[in-house]
């Protein structure tokens, strides 16, 4: 409180005073790691959001005469078994891979979320239910429920995005189902029930919003999974399909070029490793800056 | 308080929680009246049943387990244990308010001190945004915090202790309530600080007329606040009276203890007396007197028979046998010599 005090004052423009979310950011800011991984994330955003445009090459220009040559100063990150350049198929890539990262994850949430409300705050035979039904999810192990669920749905991008949110909402129900039943018993919501506040008010704008900061860390992390996870389907031919510059499939593409050509490889995987790294690092910087219990 | 209207009674009032130990009657018969203006103390040790009293006139005994099972309170001609919850919803903030004990956690983190005081007016007037802050930072002024503006915009945590207790009780008498119901108001809050809000509880009820419940397990509180006290053991009163009454001449062998373990500074003590044992477990104890088995003055008949309230004067009661008629010439005397 004291350290508080002390720092607020100068930095923070007239008539604007400190909420939670400025506070937020005052201690993720402390964190260098956060901030480097923060930094890798909104590369990779840029990259998704221009990268047609700085791409030197389209996806799907072949040259066969050209085929597995070396990085060089015509190819950066040199070309694959049909002559394209790697460098633009990974530029392109970095559209998808967020893209399944963003909306999967937004889905788990949404879905998550509601379900975890409800069974938090209605209890009872609800909870029951709602729970079991995540407990069963959670028994598979979530790769291979993403695989069944692909294969009900037949392979694609679209799918994989659906199969990966479907496994992931399990983890943000049971979140916010614990987060909303400690907040019940806060004594601010009984305070609030005191000055005659209807429930559903209670639970939209007291309940709902004091629950959110663990979601927003977890959502994070889970960005970085699914993004693995999207990899993965897609190098097991259950996600994007030839020609789609997704890197899961890239390394699936490549592995047989594995000795001769190890830039094949190698590129997409650093692309993935560093977008993952990079969400790891922003979430545990949100949750050292969000987390009640981290500040001192 | 003769001649001052009631403003709310309690007759037979029962609340049970249905736990899978089996049923706990956690308040187990009280009738109390509170008069209009008056500051009523409620004390006893934790467990005793204050804090379920007043979650029962609030409505908000949670629920499962818990559950009004019997009795009435009657406020303006109605019986709260049976208005809908739409009804008792009006009912709440606007004319019984309550504040509670740990002002760290009764507000909202996220919302700002403007906007959760004006919460409770737009719910029960009706009043326009920039009025019902108008009416807000009036209260607040009233309270006595500095700065009112500047702290109408900013975040709980910002403030201190004491200045989120005023803010509470800004917010429970913003609709100007009849009643307000202060659950340990002062008990989180440093020496200083609770003399303060003491004070300032004082001062607004005589200025509002605003009724008072006041539980706490402070004698020193209700020595400072209140004009009658009640003495809540193990879900029942066991003595009712004046203040001033029941600290010169505690007619329960409970509150005599409850006195002798607070330190008086007016007296060298060697020691305090701490009552021996613990509360029992409300619904333990179904026959006799709920106290005898920590009681120093126990006879066959404690634990034989229930004691009824004895009046030993006009508007002081006593459960305990030791006040009843036949048997205190013998007794009497073992009382006042200790």
């Amino acid at each position: 409180m004291t350290q508080l005090a002390t720092n607020q004052s100068p930095d923070i423009p007239e008539g604007k005073t400190a909420g939670p979310w400025r506070e937020a950011w005052t201690g993720f800011k402390k964190s260098k790691a956060a901030l480097a991984g923060a930094f890798i994330v909104l590369f990779f955003v840029a990259l998704a959001l221009v990268g047609p445009l700085i791409a030197p090459e389209g996806i799907n220009e072949q040259d066969i005469t050209k085929r597995l040559m070396a990085p060089s100063s015509a190819h950066w990150f040199g070309t694959d078994d049909l002559g394209r350049d790697i460098l633009s198929r990974v530029i392109h890539g970095s559209r998808i891979s967020l893209w399944v990262g963003f909306f999967s994850v937004i889905g788990s949430v949404v879905v998550g979320s509601a379900l975890g409300i409800i069974a938090g705050y209605y209890g009872r035979w609800v909870d029951t239910v709602i729970s079991r039904l995540f407990d069963i999810m959670l028994a598979f192990p979530s790769i291979l429920l993403a695989i069944a669920i692909v294969s009900v749905l037949g392979p694609s991008l679209r799918n994989a995005l659906i199969a990966i949110a479907v496994i992931n909402v399990p983890n943000f129900g049971r979140l916010i189902r614990s987060k909303v039943l400690s907040i019940k018993q806060d004594e601010y919501i009984t305070a609030a029930r005191g000055i005659g506040m209807r429930d559903t008010r209670i639970l939209f704008s007291h309940i709902l919003p004091n629950s959110m900061a663990p979601v927003i860390v977890q959502g994070t992390l889970a960005v970085a999974t699914a993004i693995l996870e999207a990899a993965a389907l897609g190098f097991l031919g259950l996600g994007a399909q030839a020609p789609a510059p997704e890197w899961g499939k890239m390394l699936a593409d490549a592995r047989n070029y594995l000795r001769d050509a190890p830039w094949t490889m190698i590129f997409p995987g650093l692309a993935i490793m560093l977008t993952v790294l990079g969400f790891n690092l922003m979430g545990d910087g949100l949750r050292d800056a969000l987390d009640p219990r981290m500040k001192n | 308080m003769v001649g001052k209207p009631k403003v709310l009674s309690v007759n037979g009032l029962r609340t049970s929680f249905f736990t899978d130990g089996g049923i706990v009657p956690a308040v187990d018969g009280i009738s109390f009246d509170l008069y209009e203006g008056e500051i009523l103390g409620i004390v006893g040790e934790s467990g005793c049943g204050k804090s379920v009293t007043s979650l029962s006139i609030m409505g908000l005994v949670p629920s499962p387990p818990g559950k009004i099972t019997g009795g009435e309170i009657l406020y303006g001609g109605r019986d709260l244990t049976k208005l809908k919850e739409r009804e008792m919803r009006k009912v709440r903030g606007n004319d019984i308010a309550m504040i509670f004990q740990e002002p760290m956690t009764s507000l909202n983190p996220l919302f700002t001190i403007g906007s959760q005081m004006t919460e409770a007016l737009l719910i029960h007037t009706n009043l326009g945004k920039r009025k019902a802050r108008r009416r807000a930072a009036e209260m607040l002024k009233l309270v006595g915090l500095p700065r009112v503006e500047e702290i109408m915009d900013e975040y709980p945590h910002q403030l201190s202790g004491g200045m989120r207790q005023r803010v509470m009780i800004a917010m429970a008498l913003v609709c100007e309530p009849n009643i307000l119901i202060a659950d340990e108001p002062t008990t989180a809050l440093d020496v200083t600080i609770q003399a303060q809000i003491l004070k300032l509880m004082k001062k607004l009820n005589e200025r509002l007329d605003t009724a008072v419940l006041l539980i706490t397990h402070d004698l020193g509180v209700v020595a400072e606040t209140c004009g009658r006290v009640i003495v809540m053991y193990a879900g029942q009163i066991v003595e009712e009276g004046p203040v001033t009454e029941i600290f010169r001449n505690p007619q329960h062998p409970y509150t005599e203890g409850l006195l002798k373990s607070v330190p008086d500074m007016r007296f060298k003590q060697e020691r305090l007396e701490p009552i021996p044992g613990n509360v029992p477990r409300p619904g333990a104890i179904r026959h006799g007197c709920r106290f005898a088995a920590r009681c120093p003055y126990r006879f066959d008949r404690c634990t034989a028979e229930d004691p009824e309230l004895y009046g030993t004067q006009p508007g002081h009661f006593a459960r305990c046998f030791l006040r009843d008629k036949k048997e205190e010439t013998a007794h009497d005397e073992t009382l006042v010599e200790s």
